[in-house]
């Protein structure tokens, strides 16, 4: 037996191709993907400060820039991208701290980081709309 | 019979600080306490942007040059771009396993710093000179 079939037969574990998606795991993975998308956002304020710093003919550019159609969805990513990162980041701090191990906890900790980011970005949403109108 | 140590470590291990960790939990606790630090320093700032998503350059100038707001807005920068740091640095670790990795997290790193400088620079110089 050659050196090349002993790895090909070797089995591999957990194989995610194959792998049925649970809650945690794809919580998890959405927790890092989050993360790098508010790495983006956070870019975008550095930008914008600089904007507002250069004078309010760039600090215009970038307001205009924010209130198009693909500026407004982009901020909508990621207002939900922060405020999940947010909450799941509030349970892994849980965790950290030593609670919420048990199989059912978690299971209940990450249906509410879901239903606290998705209501919290649109209480934001509609907060920020009803302070423009 | 003596509860069992709620830790792994030894006493002696604890007593001269020695162990398979030693600094190596100095990231870790740093990703921790900036995280901390950012629940209220973020919900500050998202609560500023609901309240100025209407205001023109002049408004938004004389907000950010209260000294509240001033302190605040650097203080997000720096754990924003510390966590951000952190984090990213784990992520290339993670999937980066090329020759491209230390030029990757050097890249990352710096342009963290740089952000970061930057943004806190921005915000000096609407509260000095705004």
């Amino acid at each position: 037996m050659s050196n090349s079939s002993v790895q090909r037969n070797r089995p591999q574990s957990p194989n995610i191709q194959i792998y049925r998606p649970q809650l945690t795991s794809v919580l998890s993975i959405a927790n890092r993907i989050s993360g790098v998308a508010v790495s983006f956002a956070a870019l975008g304020l550095v930008a914008w400060l600089i904007a507002a710093a250069a004078g309010p003919r760039s600090y215009a550019a970038v307001q205009n820039t924010l209130s198009s159609a693909i500026g407004q969805v982009v901020l909508f990513a990621m207002t939900f991208a922060f405020f999940f990162h947010l909450c799941a980041g509030i349970r892994h701090l849980a965790w950290d701290a030593g609670y919420g191990f048990e199989l059912r906890t978690i299971y209940a900790s990450g249906w509410l980081v879901v239903v606290a980011s998705v209501l919290l970005t649109v209480v934001t949403w509609v907060a920020a709309l009803l302070m423009r109108a | 019979m003596a509860t069992p140590p709620k830790t792994t470590r030894s006493s002696l291990g604890r007593a001269i600080w020695l162990g398979s960790a030693k600094e190596g939990v100095a990231d870790w606790w740093r990703e921790r306490i900036t995280a901390v630090a950012l629940i209220p320093l973020t919900l500050w700032f998202v609560a500023a942007i609901i309240a100025h998503s209407s205001s023109d350059h002049a408004a938004f100038v004389a907000w950010l040059k209260a000294p509240f707001a001033t302190l605040m807005m650097v203080l997000l920068l720096i754990a924003l771009f510390y966590h951000t740091a952190l984090g990213l640095q784990v992520v290339i670790e993670d999937y980066v396993h090329s020759a491209l990795k230390i030029p990757a997290l050097v890249a990352m790193r710096l342009g963290c710093l740089t952000c970061a400088t930057a943004g806190i620079l921005a915000t000096m110089r609407i509260a000095f000179t705004g």
